[in-house]
């Protein structure tokens, strides 16, 4: 432990730094004692002030947290968020559309299906292509904007478990996650990061094999949420730290604009799948899970139940799937030569590339074929101009992504409004007037993400 | 590779795009055209002559990129070089919108009329594209229109969804552009709301009194576009570092990087590539 008096809080080199109020203790860790007797012996004043963050195992990624404690009460707590920015809305500038897709993905890491949805979306409504998508895309983007869905949900919960001491909860919720993870790359190649949603479809068809695998996990996941909620449902630890914290109603969630779990634990069922519904989500049987308890049990337990619906979706795109397995050339991307990607990607002996045949038709057979993908290859295809913004209902609350096009090839301006950037301003309601112990809850609540919150 | 070899023939059709026309590179179609551009609404009887007359109206619009896509230096032997992009009319659109739309336009309209403003008044321009509706607002009756659209029981918009800066370097007078999406719950109707300011004169009134929800998201369009909203508490950086010099977002701040070498060739920088837009 180290200890300078008026200096910037957390500066290394105290000395010089410009001189504010109070002491500034650099704990380096394990000396929190020493921390607590110094300050208490010397300080006529209870109030301290703490960093936690932004590298701290329990804040998400990097988070930064500026608590003023009085004892054990926080009375004062900031977030301050930017330690992973990196620029995806302005890299965007300078891809050509279709290449966006890569970068959205990188947004919100635990919901990168999402991301490329929204992203997507919002391209194809500029477009004009919104009902002339395949069914069978939009089939297979509700299978994995579902599948992604648990995944989110789990990568919340497991690591919640852990924040809280319980190690098994996080090897459980990691156990189904991982099981879902081998999902995802079969059908989209990649664990993460997948750029497999695109302008006009999907990348890929689902692969041979995919949809019984997926059914395989259907059969095996009720008891893995079964283990998973038996282990959290009736905690007495878990109730103890999650009941009555981060509370936060129905009034509070509309004067902040909230969404999502936080919103449907006060007992409103807004679901944009239900209320706006977009891919067809009105054609689906599912339920919108609510709790009353406006506090952080109540959304673990809105999360598990939608881990539950999302699976029910999941199955009635497997039976839809099915039901069009008889159909001849049914495509997963537009079948407009000026927009769909034009080649058909299949597994060579050095990997994932152009399909013999479709090389075969563009090297010797069209002439119009090779334009096509060369022009859409190199250059893009062209959005008309203006702007527009589709919504869609992220594991974390309204996910949107605003693009404005000037006609050209490239976004001119694309913006991710990410729930977790939006959800990070209740971080002072949920905490200030809990117990320091409560922030880690009322932060895991909100189940942020930090890539999704700086871009 | 990406750029035409140094030293082309100045005498190609080419030659007409030199250096001068680079800033209207990125111009956007549907912006301002200068005073004096025609209406473009003609009148019923003359419909018989309207591609025509159409036609005449779009020469006559202003000229806003000459030449190749892409190639601003050098000259090309392509026949693209005398090609003459002319500026699109600014999207407006007229009652009646359609959909939900009229509904919202009128009763926002007759709130204001209570507070003394009328809807035409606060709201320059009404565009309805894609099937959605834009009110663009001036801006110092931004907090006025924003607090009927969260209070009047027939707006009732609660759900703030964001702010999102845009940069129009090529639009004189409106450069910046702050975009509002707001949600309504009760009614399960959308809205956009964009509001304007000179490049010259950076300042937009906050939206935090009405929408708290809004502190975030005017934090950011500050820290990326450098649009300062008066009345926010606390106007500071939120992404980029407190002592980062200039506003990334903006179309005159450089992408920056480094290229990339690849199998004894050079790859540019994303921004120095070509572009066909």
């Amino acid at each position: 432990m180290t200890e300078t008096t008026h200096a910037t809080p957390g500066a290394a080199d105290a000395d010089d730094a410009d001189a504010t109020e109070g002491r500034v203790y650099n704990v380096a860790g394990g000396d929190w004692d020493e921390v607590v007797t110094a300050d208490t012996e010397r300080s006529d004043n209870e109030q301290i002030v703490v960093n936690m963050g932004p590298q701290h195992p329990s804040t998400h990624g990097v988070l930064r947290l500026v608590l003023t404690l009085a004892g054990e009460t926080v009375t004062d707590a900031r977030a301050s968020v930017g330690y992973l920015h990196t620029g995806i809305e302005k890299s965007l500038e300078y891809r050509t559309w279709t290449q966006g897709t890569t970068f959205v993905t990188r947004a919100d890491y635990l919901t990168p299906l999402f991301n490329e949805a929204a992203y997507c979306l919002s391209i194809e409504r500029l477009l004009g292509i919104e009902d002339k998508l395949p069914e069978r895309a939009q089939i297979m983007r509700v299978l994995l904007l579902e599948l992604n869905r648990v995944t989110s949900h789990l990568g919340g919960l497991g690591p919640f478990g852990l924040e809280l001491g319980a190690t098994t909860i996080f090897l459980q919720g990691v156990r189904m996650r991982e099981k879902m993870l081998d999902l995802l790359e079969l059908i989209t190649g990649l664990r993460m990061n997948h750029a497999f949603i695109r302008p006009g479809g999907v990348a890929q068809d689902m692969p041979p094999g995919g949809i019984e695998a997926i059914r395989d996990f259907l059969r095996e996941a009720p008891k893995l949420i079964h283990d998973l909620r038996t282990l959290i449902d009736a905690n007495p630890v878990f109730i103890a730290r999650t009941k009555g914290i981060a509370y936060l109603d129905l009034e509070g969630c509309m004067a902040l604009s909230v969404t999502g779990p936080i919103l449907r634990a006060t007992g409103l069922p807004w679901d944009l799948r239900k209320s706006q519904p977009y891919l067809g989500y009105e054609t689906y049987d599912f339920d919108v899970p609510t709790a009353d308890t406006c506090d952080t049990y109540g959304r673990y337990l809105i999360r598990v139940n939608e881990i539950e619906e999302s699976l029910k979706i999941v199955g009635q795109c497997l039976d839809r799937l099915s039901d069009r397995a008889s159909v001849a050339n049914d495509p997963w991307l537009i079948q407009d030569a000026k927009i769909g990607w034009p080649a058909r990607l299949s597994l060579g002996p050095d990997g994932l590339g152009p399909s013999p045949e479709h090389i075969a038709h563009i090297m010797g057979q069209s002439m119009e074929a090779l334009i096509h993908h060369f022009k859409l290859v190199t250059e893009g295809f062209r959005v008309p101009a203006g702007q527009a913004y589709v919504p869609i209902e992220s594991p974390k609350g309204e996910l949107g992504c605003h693009v404005v096009s000037d006609g050209g090839t490239r976004p001119y301006r694309a913006h991710l409004r990410d729930p977790s950037f939006h959800h990070m301003q209740a971080v002072s309601v949920l905490c200030e007037g809990g117990n320091l112990a409560d922030v880690i809850p009322a932060i895991a609540s909100i189940d942020p993400v930090i890539g999704g919150v700086d871009r | 590779m990406t750029t035409p070899p140094e030293g082309a023939p100045a005498g190609t059709p080419g030659g007409v795009t030199d250096g001068q026309e680079t800033p209207s590179e990125v111009q956007v179609p549907g912006q301002q055209p200068p005073a004096g551009a025609p209406a473009s609404d003609p009148p019923v009887e003359d419909q018989q002559s309207l591609p025509a007359r159409l036609g005449e109206e779009r020469i006559a619009e202003p000229v806003v990129r000459t030449g190749m896509f892409g190639v601003t230096s050098t000259g090309d032997t392509s026949g693209y070089g005398r090609l003459q992009v002319h500026q699109l009319p600014l999207p407006s659109a007229e009652p009646p919108y359609g959909s939900y739309f009229d509904e919202v336009a009128q009763a926002l309209g007759s709130a204001l009329e209570a507070s003394g403003l009328g809807f035409t008044g606060a709201v320059e321009r009404v565009v309805v594209e894609y099937g959605e509706l834009t009110f663009h607002v001036r801006r110092e009756h931004l907090v006025a229109v924003m607090d009927r659209l969260l209070h009047d029981p027939a707006l009732r918009f609660e759900i703030f969804s964001g702010v999102s800066g845009v940069h129009y370097p090529d639009q004189p007078g409106t450069e910046l552009r702050a975009v509002y999406h707001l949600l309504s719950i009760t009614h399960n109707r959308r809205l956009r709301l964009e509001v304007s300011t000179p490049d010259s004169d950076r300042h937009m009134p906050s939206v935090t009194d009405v929408y708290p929800a809004a502190n975030w998201h005017e934090r950011e369009t500050w820290d990326f576009f450098g649009i300062i909203f008066d009345g926010h508490p606390a106007l500071t950086r939120i992404e980029m570092p407190d002592d980062w010099l200039g506003h990334p977002q903006r179309k005159d701040y450089p992408l920056g990087g480094i290229p990339v070498e690849y199998r004894g060739t050079k790859v540019p920088p994303p921004d120095e590539r070509r572009s066909y837009s």
